[in-house]
């Protein structure tokens, strides 16, 4: 038996790591998807690695003329909108529809031409099969057109520390009281 | 001699896991689809590859659930399958009676397919190549013009749903590939790109505020009924939902 355990302990690391590292994600946190980001400055990170603070979370791309522009508008302002003790706990996550055109310079490019704070504002791209499954977790639509543009869903989408979908708008490029009001409930945590 | 040979081969047979899936190599091409690719008229563009000649059946789902346990119905995030997720299963690694060895598996859900598919080395057919896969008949391979073919297909939607699956392995197309039609709906990869414009009406200027690009699709060939009503009922899915007569089939590029 003595000899057993350290293969115990080491079947423990290799099957219950992640199990193990805080507390264990529901069933319905779209954290159970593996999915591997890599941000506007080339760091790569899991999408389950947000868990622990809420997010917005909206897909975009940076080529888009007409209401992605809108789309990040909206996050800045739904933020904007908190009282500051909740607009810290908050984080801004917007992945690529388009990861051929969006690599990390061109998100780096966006960002900064945006103004969007790093400490604030993630950026993201993911492979192109991740990107379909992100759209399908989210509960997102997207075609890619001949032309390279694309039609797509455009929803704010709130997830709460353990990675739940507590609430979603369609409303772009003004602001949405109830939603605002459900994003600062969630984070002081009603 | 020959005898006792054929004898240890089949022994063999008996004794190695399934059989690996038989794919059937497509040519691909320009293919008129009921969805324009460019949401008005623009022909679709299907590179080679190469499909499944059969839906994935009980028996090949189950043995995937048994090396995949965080696919068994009692595992799975909910998040990934809904609560039906192989519901007519008699227990989460067992068929039982109303689920044959050889039936379609179903009730799967899309992040359940592709996870199988990508256990087999495979992704899920996009749905252009599963068009252009079920054009054929057994001699010709775009079929979509003839009546008859068209009549046959939908006589299967007026097929009541209460009645059991047949098994896989119904007539070849002239690919060699079984049941494209008449058996089960199936998922795509691409299921939730069919109809982005579907939900677009609460804004009021979808083309502008709801989507960037071309808005809303319109839809070709609408006297091809039985594929348009695929494609409405794709695009009504979300990822984790699951159907009684919804199953899949993989894909490879080539």
């Amino acid at each position: 038996m003595k000899q057993l355990l350290p293969v115990l302990a080491l079947l423990a690391v290799l099957f219950g790591g992640s199990a193990a590292a805080a507390t264990p994600l529901p069933g319905d946190s779209v954290y159970q998807l593996s999915l591997q980001l890599t941000d506007q400055d080339g760091h790569r990170q899991s999408l389950a690695s947000r868990h622990g603070r809420p997010q917005l979370i909206t897909m975009f791309y940076t080529s888009c003329q007409m209401v992605c522009p809108m789309i990040i508008d909206s996050l800045r302002l739904t933020r904007n909108a908190l009282d500051p003790a909740a607009r810290a706990k908050l984080d801004l996550l917007a992945v690529s529809f388009d990861p051929v055109k969006d690599d990390v310079a061109t998100l780096k490019t966006y960002a900064d031409k945006r103004k969007l704070d790093p400490r604030i504002w993630t950026l993201a791209r993911a492979e192109p099969a991740q990107v379909r499954q992100l759209s399908g977790v989210l509960g997102l639509q997207y075609r890619q057109l001949p032309d390279g543009e694309f039609n797509h869903s455009s929803e704010l989408i709130l997830l709460d520390t353990d990675g739940r979908i507590v609430a979603r708008t369609t409303v772009i490029g003004r602001l949405d009281p109830a939603f605002v009001k459900v994003v600062g409930e969630t984070i002081v945590g009603r | 001699m020959r005898v006792r040979l054929a004898l240890a081969w089949f022994g063999l047979m008996l004794a190695l896991p399934a059989a690996a899936a038989e794919y059937a190599a497509l040519p691909g091409g320009t293919f008129a689809s009921v969805l324009p690719a460019d949401g008005k008229a623009a022909a679709a563009q299907v590179a080679p590859f190469r499909l499944r000649t059969e839906l994935v059946t009980n028996g090949e789902y189950l043995a995937f659930v048994r090396k995949h346990p965080q696919w068994r119905r009692d595992k799975v995030a909910g998040i990934l399958a809904d609560a039906r997720y192989l519901t007519q299963w008699a227990g989460a690694d067992e068929l039982g009676e109303q689920a044959l060895p050889r039936q379609p598996v179903t009730r799967v859900s899309w992040f359940a397919a592709q996870a199988y598919c990508e256990s087999e080395g495979a992704r899920l057919p996009s749905w252009y190549e599963w068009e252009f896969a079920a054009a054929a008949d057994a001699s010709r391979r775009d079929a979509r013009a003839d009546p008859a073919w068209r009549e046959n297909i939908l006589g299967w939607y007026s097929r009541p749903s209460s009645t059991a699956l047949p098994a896989v392995g119904g007539a070849a197309n002239v690919y060699g590939v079984r049941d494209m039609n008449g058996l089960v709906w199936e998922w795509v990869d691409d299921f939730n790109a069919l109809m982005v414009a579907s939900d677009s009406r609460q804004q009021g200027d979808p083309d502008l505020l709801k989507f960037c690009g071309a808005g809303a699709i319109s839809l070709q060939e609408k006297e091809n009924y039985a594929v348009l009503m695929r494609i409405a009922m794709l695009s009504a899915l979300k990822a984790a939902d699951t159907t009684n007569n919804l199953g899949f089939r993989c894909a490879k590029s080539n």
